[in-house]
Order: C-alpha cells, then structure tokens, then sequence
C-alpha cells in the first residue's frame, strides 16, 4: 500500500485452503494506522474468508498476517482474546445479540472486560449511540430496529472499547441509499475519531470510492489490482473497468464453470441431476 | 450390483464414521464445557438466569404431568392391589413408582421436550445469526458465557423438576386413591412413610434426576453447537436434540438402576 503511516497490519505470502480447495493465494497486503481500506471482489471470491484470517477465526495454509508485528495464527487463545480486544468486526447483518436490549449489547464488551462502574458505562455507552445516531433507541430490542438501525448498533458495538483495527464485513449489504450512505460516513468518520485503521470488505464500489483510501480487488484468491480510488478510476485494467462500472462483458465471467451447455441440454432426460428433491 | 452393494456398505462405513466422529467430538465438547466451568461458575447471575429460563417455566408442564400421572397410577395401582386384597399399600406403590422410576425418567422426558429443544433451537439459531462468532471476535469465549451456565441451568433444575413431578404425582395418586376411591387415609399416609427410604429411594432418584439433566443439557448444548447455521439445520438438531436425549435418559436409567436397586 502506498500511502505513508505506521504499518499496524501486514499480511504476507497468504494463502488458505478448504480442505484441497484454494481459496486464497499468495495476499500480500499492508494496511496503515489512520487509513480506510477497501477489499473488493465478487462474492465468493475470498474477501471475508480474508477478513476471518485478520481475526485469528482460522488459520493460514501458508503465509501469515502479522498485527504490529505479531503473526496472528501463532497466538495461543490468551493471547488472541487480548489482540481482539483491540479489534472491533461489524458483521454483515449486525450479528446484535437478540436477548438483550440495544443498551446491553453496546455495553456488552465494556461489562466483560473492564471493572468500570455501571454508571461509567451508561454514559459511555450513550455516547457510542450518540455517535451512530441512535441514541433515542438504546431501549429497544434487537427485533424492532431495522436493518440499516442494526448495523449503526453493531458499529456502536463493535467500537465500544476503542479498538485499534476495525474490520467491516459487506457493511452496506441489503441498505437503504441514505442508511448506505449514513453508514459509509460513519465508518470513514469513526475511523478518523479512533485513529485506528480499518479493512472494508465490500463489493459496493461507488460508496466505497468515496470513502477509502486504498482499494485492493481479489479474484478467484488472488489480488488483480490495487491503489487509490482516483487511480482505480483512471485504470484502464478490464478487470477493475468491468467492477467499477458494473459491466456485464469483460474478464469476470457470469457463469459458473459448467460443462458445454448444448450437452448439458440434450443429456437423456433419465440422468439426474444434482440432489434437488423433486 | 456388486458394485451397488459396495456402494452400500461404503454408506454404512461412512455413518459408523461419522457417529464415532460425533461422539469425539461431544466428548472432547464436554471437557471445555467442564474446564470453563469456574469462569460460568463465578458469574452465577448467568447461570440463574438459565434456570429460569429452562427449569421455572418448565413448571407447568411438569406439575400437570405429574398430576396426572400419579392420578392414573392411582386408579391402576388400586384395581391391582384390590385383588390381592392390598389395597392400603397403595401409597407405597405410588411412592415407590415416582420417586424411583416415573419421576426422574417422565421428567426428563419432559425436559428433554420442553427445554432441551429450546436450548438447541436457541444456540443454533445464535450460531446461525452469527452470534456466537461475534462474541468470540469479542474476545469472550461463548462456551464459558453461553453453554456453560444452560449447561449447569439442566443439571441444577432437573433434580428439582424430578422432585415436584413426585410430589405432584403423589397428590394425585391421594387424590384419586383416598378421595375418590376410597382407601384408608392412614394406611395410605403411614405405608408411604414407613416404605420410602430416603437415602436407597429418594437419594438415589435425585442422584438419576441430576444425570438426566446432566445428559439433556449435554446433548442440547452440542447439537445447538454443532448444529449447520441453516433453518434445515436448526430444525434437524432440534429433532436430534429430543430424540437423542430421550433414548440417552432411558438407556441411563436402565444402567443406573441396575447398581442402585441390585440388592434391593
């Protein structure tokens, strides 16, 4: 990544496999304190799989990702539940944990890991929701918000302990165009307020050019381009022009690999396929 | 055909496999619910909590089951007993039959219905909602904050639910034994009495109870654990759930009553 700040993650050589099925390849990526950065690509493509080796969810094939210089998959659990109280992950749909009220779930974390008096902890707590715009609704239950209410309590959660890196998983998935751009706003406007840095994983591009600093796209587990959102509206890169401008001709291909479709249609009729039940 | 009746005992392998997979892996599951047990320990509140949820509002249920049962072993321990002209040894067939047998397995198979599912339903569908992943990126373990305290909510309800089933079963089994039939009021009372031992009938019914709720609790966490975070998958543990727990409670108590009421 080519822009300046201290370096807080570093992944190197990275490849993880399901089983003998690749799914990353060689990621090689540095992510900077104070910096927004994007990682884009179709789904299925290994994004989130990413975002899981940032948090020590599983652990590479090969490679490592290092956090402050720490490679993560070497941790023992001690030692990975203290670098996670430095991070912060906002799920793709918020993950807010339904037996409890909004006010609980945003001082869930504060309540488990600091000894800080209830009264401490509700202030905190109100001005985490006041920050996402959702201090009026600390009393409902996780069933009455709406998606988009979710997410901005779930990013109120995930911010409780001021962590160090926050990950974003598909943040703007299934909203609304002004909670999507309430919640790109926030990410960038947090971001700048934690000093922290934070990873975007995200097949939204319009919204995210406007927010990131950085954009690394993947494909098929390894990644095709790279760099700052003006460069990548300037790249003349048919992968990056086919996402950027949501083309449905280009390198990315529509289909999923499948045999040659006049066979698959003339196949006797008696051959069945798949296990659909019918 | 060779080929077809290959393929079948590759599928049977594969399931022996499988089961033997599972069963590791419950055990392996009961060990870290076991070493995370201090932490869910030290925060009792949680563990309350669960007993509310899975013991007090299986209330209902438990007490008119109880009820009834013991009204039925009323009527039926009367017509039996009568013929041989023993008919005030009703209250020690009542008794005996609760507290030893009926109440800890009938409870337990209650229990298994009523909280056991709702457990698994509920941890799968936390994991399915991705709750439990988030609490780990939390840097809070979900087996010390959520299974541990459903875990020990089982094994300290059981033994009270067991306990009330008896009770209840017993007013019933007076109710339609002395009110409604008609046997001595006394015999009924003083028989039961001097009958029940507490230690090789009651200690030992408590001490099944306390199993029981320990194997429900067991299978209802890791099947909500392991569950696959789909409705397909949700529903399919729940059902396992119930039908797991219910065979487990009455193979357990075969076993159980063997060593405890041989010499009896």
């Amino acid at each position: 990544m080519k822009v300046s700040g201290e370096s807080l993650v570093r992944i190197e050589n990275l490849s993880f496999a399901y089983d003998s099925r690749p799914v990353l390849q060689g990621i090689n990526m540095e992510i900077h304190r104070g910096k927004v950065v994007a990682i884009m690509g179709g789904s299925g493509c290994g994004k989130t799989t990413l975002l899981r080796l940032i948090g020590g969810q599983i652990r590479p094939t090969q490679g490592a990702v290092r956090i402050e210089g720490q490679a993560v998959h070497e941790l023992d659990q001690d030692g990975l539940y203290q670098l996670r109280r430095r991070m912060g992950m906002l799920f793709q749909f918020g993950a807010l944990f339904t037996d409890m009220s909004v006010f609980d779930n945003v001082a869930f974390q504060m309540r488990e890991h600091t000894d800080l008096p209830e009264d401490l902890i509700r202030d905190l707590v109100l001005m985490k929701l006041h920050a996402v715009g959702l201090r009026g609704a600390h009393g409902l239950m996780p069933s009455e918000l709406s998606g988009g209410m979710a997410r901005r309590v779930a990013l109120a959660r995930a911010i409780a302990l001021d962590p160090m890196i926050m990950m974003y998983d598909e943040p703007f998935a299934g909203l609304d165009p002004i909670s999507l751009g309430v919640v790109g706003q926030l990410i960038r406007k947090l971001n700048d307020a934690l000093g922290a840095c934070s990873i975007v994983v995200t097949h939204d591009v319009q919204e995210s050019l406007h927010i990131v600093d950085y954009i690394y796209f993947v494909s098929e587990g390894v990644i095709v381009a790279e760099g700052t959102p003006d460069e990548i509206r300037a790249s003349s890169d048919p992968w990056v022009h086919q996402f950027v401008w949501a083309e449905a001709d280009g390198p990315v291909p529509f289909h999923y690999p499948a045999g040659a479709y006049r066979d698959e249609i003339l196949r006797p009729s008696n051959v069945k396929l798949g296990g659909a039940h019918v | 055909m060779f080929e077809r009746t290959l393929d079948s005992f590759r599928g049977l392998g594969r399931r022996v496999t499988d089961r033997v997979w599972r069963l590791g892996s419950a055990a392996r599951f009961f060990m870290l619910v076991l070493l995370a047990s201090a932490t869910s320990f030290r925060r009792f509140s949680l563990t309350i909590r669960e007993v509310y949820f899975t013991g007090v509002q299986s209330l209902i249920i438990i007490l008119v089951s109880g009820l009834f049962v013991g009204m039925v072993l009323g009527l039926q321990g009367y017509d039996t007993l009568q013929r041989y002209g023993s008919s005030e040894a009703l209250g020690i067939l009542v008794a005996l039959s609760l507290v030893r047998e009926l109440g800890p397995v009938v409870a337990g198979l209650l229990f298994a219905s009523r909280a056991g599912s709702a457990i698994t339903a509920e941890i799968g569908l936390m994991k399915a909602t991705e709750q439990l992943v988030a609490m780990e990126m939390m840097a809070v373990d979900p087996i010390a904050r959520v299974i541990g305290p459903r875990f020990w909510s089982g094994v300290i309800s059981m033994p009270l639910l067991a306990a009330l089933f008896s009770a209840m079963g017993i007013c019933g089994g007076y109710l339609v034994g002395v009110q409604l039939i008609g046997v001595d009021e006394g015999s009924f009372w003083s028989q039961m009495q001097a009958s029940v031992d507490f230690r090789d009938d009651i200690l030992n019914g408590v001490i099944k109870s306390a199993v029981f709720g320990a194997i429900v609790s067991l299978i209802a966490v890791f099947e909500g654990y392991d569950c696959n975070g789909t409705a397909e998958g949700v529903s399919a543990a729940t059902t396992r759930t119930v039908v797991t727990s219910s065979l487990a409670i009455l193979a357990a108590d075969f076993i159980l009553t063997a060593f405890m009421f041989r010499g009896a």
